[in-house]
């Protein structure tokens, strides 16, 4: 009861902030440290018609110098802000926003939670996420709803099976677990999946158990509300429209709402980085297409684990509140659209009625896109730049949201630290060092 | 989705009848040049939000490669010419100055 209680109340809140409806009341009511939230808060409100609930986070004006910036309030740069307070006490930190927080990518991704890739310096920062989204709800306060269902990985060709058997050998070196498992296993975990083929059967499957989904707004919010608890301001509508240098030093930046001044700068925009990295003066490995997801109506319980299909290109699991929620295709040609290309549909929804008969006559609510930054061996950058001061964290690619607590610990050490062991491998040198963390051609996977 | 005409055929493509291949004009670096302009060759991409120019091929009709100047941010299409040049002709960059006027993509405006 509680549970669904405080998820309920969470969306009011976020939602409102959301819509940023002024309300004076609650303005009024803000204080330095929230209240937290618990089943004893719900049955306290409960009593009052739910008044009492104060606003999740501020919104203040900015103010002309923070000791450091974090360009993009989505998942990881919130998780970047987090951290820095958390682990290194940088706490006058302003995180800026140019739509509203949690709306790019964040808001737009399929949810999935898995760490099982081949490379060490992969596996090391993805299983680190994940283990962070084990106790996210309890370290934040806030109700992420981490669902570790488990995930799979279907081999539906011969190659798949051995590339899926090797990952999960690499995997039981790196301490991540994960095994091969055969198609009747498979059909045992998700009885309504038909693994006969006819083109491509299921020949078994790399399955973790402790991967799983997370509700992707929350973990936005949560975050968000832990960084404005610690003193941070969250900055929306202000867009970054350059990057100001004395030098090669990074020295603030220019934005919608005035310049403001920093002594670091961390840019973590997903799909803009480009914009961002040409503001600043430098060029990137990094190209940005859209990528498509798409949910169904809602319909009864039918599948308690999350099923990639990378062969034929399709992904899929069950929300919540019932909706089969569906991965498609990446477009291939740059653009920034927040759509994607109509045929990636059918071909998504192709792949995944062959392999789930049942879903052949679901009815589709929705579709969208989101701007996504592939880099050159779809592992993404966490960096130092040519601009001293300035740290950017970009290139996650198609699979952004499973890594965001890994990746703001990472991407915060680095910037208060200089270095980070979860981030070294990850330079923006490597390409041209030729050290490749290849995990497109390697692993076969898609993010 | 995508209409481009390739200009070899005249054929007015769909996206799906297209190969996608990648930014237009780039200089190879191959064996004796700096390691710079070999890194810069094989990964740094111009990724614009605006006037792009990309290499296309007619993949299911005339097979021939061809190049497409577009808009990344609103999918407007300003024209296709041929792949035999290194930098687009006149006629299109007239074209995307009248809709995109002060635009530029590395040396070109």
């Amino acid at each position: 009861m509680s549970q669904v209680g405080c998820v309920v109340t969470h969306w009011i809140v976020g939602n409102e902030q959301d819509k940023g409806i002024p309300n004076a009341q609650s303005k009024n009511r803000i204080r330095n440290h929230m209240r937290r939230y618990s089943a004893f808060a719900i049955a306290r409100e409960g009593a009052r018609y739910h008044t009492g609930w104060e606003r999740a986070w501020k919104s203040p004006e900015p103010k002309k110098r923070y000791d450091a910036i974090i360009v993009g309030a989505g998942g990881h740069g919130l998780a970047t802000a987090y951290y820095l307070g958390k682990n290194h006490g940088i706490k006058n930190v302003a995180i800026l926003e140019k739509g509203w927080l949690g709306g790019g990518n964040t808001g737009r991704n399929t949810t999935i939670i898995r760490s099982n890739y081949l490379q060490d310096p992969s596996a090391a920062i993805y299983e680190k996420a994940r283990s962070l989204y084990e106790t996210m709800s309890q370290d934040l306060n806030y109700n992420v709803m981490f669902s570790p269902r488990g995930v799979m990985m279907l081999a539906q060709t011969e190659h798949e099976i051995r590339g899926y058997e090797r990952t999960a050998h690499a995997n039981a070196l790196q301490g991540v677990a994960t095994e091969f498992i055969s198609p009747q296993r498979v059909k045992e975990l998700v009885p309504i999946i038909n693994i006969h083929g006819p083109r491509y059967p299921v020949l078994g499957a790399l399955w973790q158990p402790r991967g799983g989904t997370a509700r992707h707004d929350a973990v936005a919010w949560g975050y968000a509300r832990a960084c404005s608890n610690m003193g941070m301001d969250i900055i929306q509508q202000c867009e970054v429209t350059g990057v100001r240098r004395d030098g090669d030093k990074v020295i603030g930046v220019d934005t919608t709402k005035g310049p403001i001044d920093c002594d670091k700068l961390g840019v973590v925009v997903a799909g803009h980085s480009g914009v961002l990295a040409d503001m600043a003066g430098f060029r990137l490995p990094i190209e940005s297409v859209a990528l498509q997801a798409l949910v169904s109506e809602p319909i009864k319980p039918c599948m308690d684990v999350v099923v990639m299909a990378n062969t034929v290109h399709g992904y899929m699991s069950q929300s919540d509140k019932g909706e089969m929620v569906i991965g498609g295709g990446a477009d291939g040609y740059n653009n920034y659209t927040q759509r994607g290309s109509f045929h990636h549909i059918e071909e998504t929804v192709r792949a995944l009625v062959e392999t789930f008969p049942m879903i052949s006559r679901l009815k589709m609510l929705r579709q969208w896109g989101g701007i996504v930054d592939m880099t050159g061996d779809r592992s993404p950058i966490i960096s130092k730049t040519p601009v001293e001061n300035m740290f950017i964290n970009c290139g996650w690619g198609t699979g952004g949201f499973k890594a965001i607590p890994g990746s703001g610990w990472a991407m915060a050490e680095l910037m208060a630290k200089g270095a980070s062991p979860l981030a070294d491998e990850f330079t923006m040198w490597r390409f041209g060092e030729g050290k490749f963390i290849d995990e497109s051609v390697a692993a076969g996977v898609a993010h | 989705m995508l209409l481009l005409e390739c200009p070899y055929c005249g054929a007015k493509c769909e996206e799906t009848e297209l190969s996608p291949g990648g930014e237009a004009h780039i200089k190879r670096y191959g064996p004796g040049s700096s390691d710079q302009d070999f890194e810069a060759y094989l990964f740094m991409r111009e990724n614009p939000k605006g006037v792009h120019f990309e290499r296309w091929r007619h993949v299911y009709g005339c097979g021939k490669w061809f190049h497409a100047a577009r808009c990344t941010q609103s999918l407007e299409v300003f024209g296709t010419y041929a792949a035999q040049t290194f930098e687009p002709p006149q006629e299109i960059k007239d074209k995307i100055s009248a809709k995109r006027p002060g635009w530029s993509w590395r040396d070109f405006s």
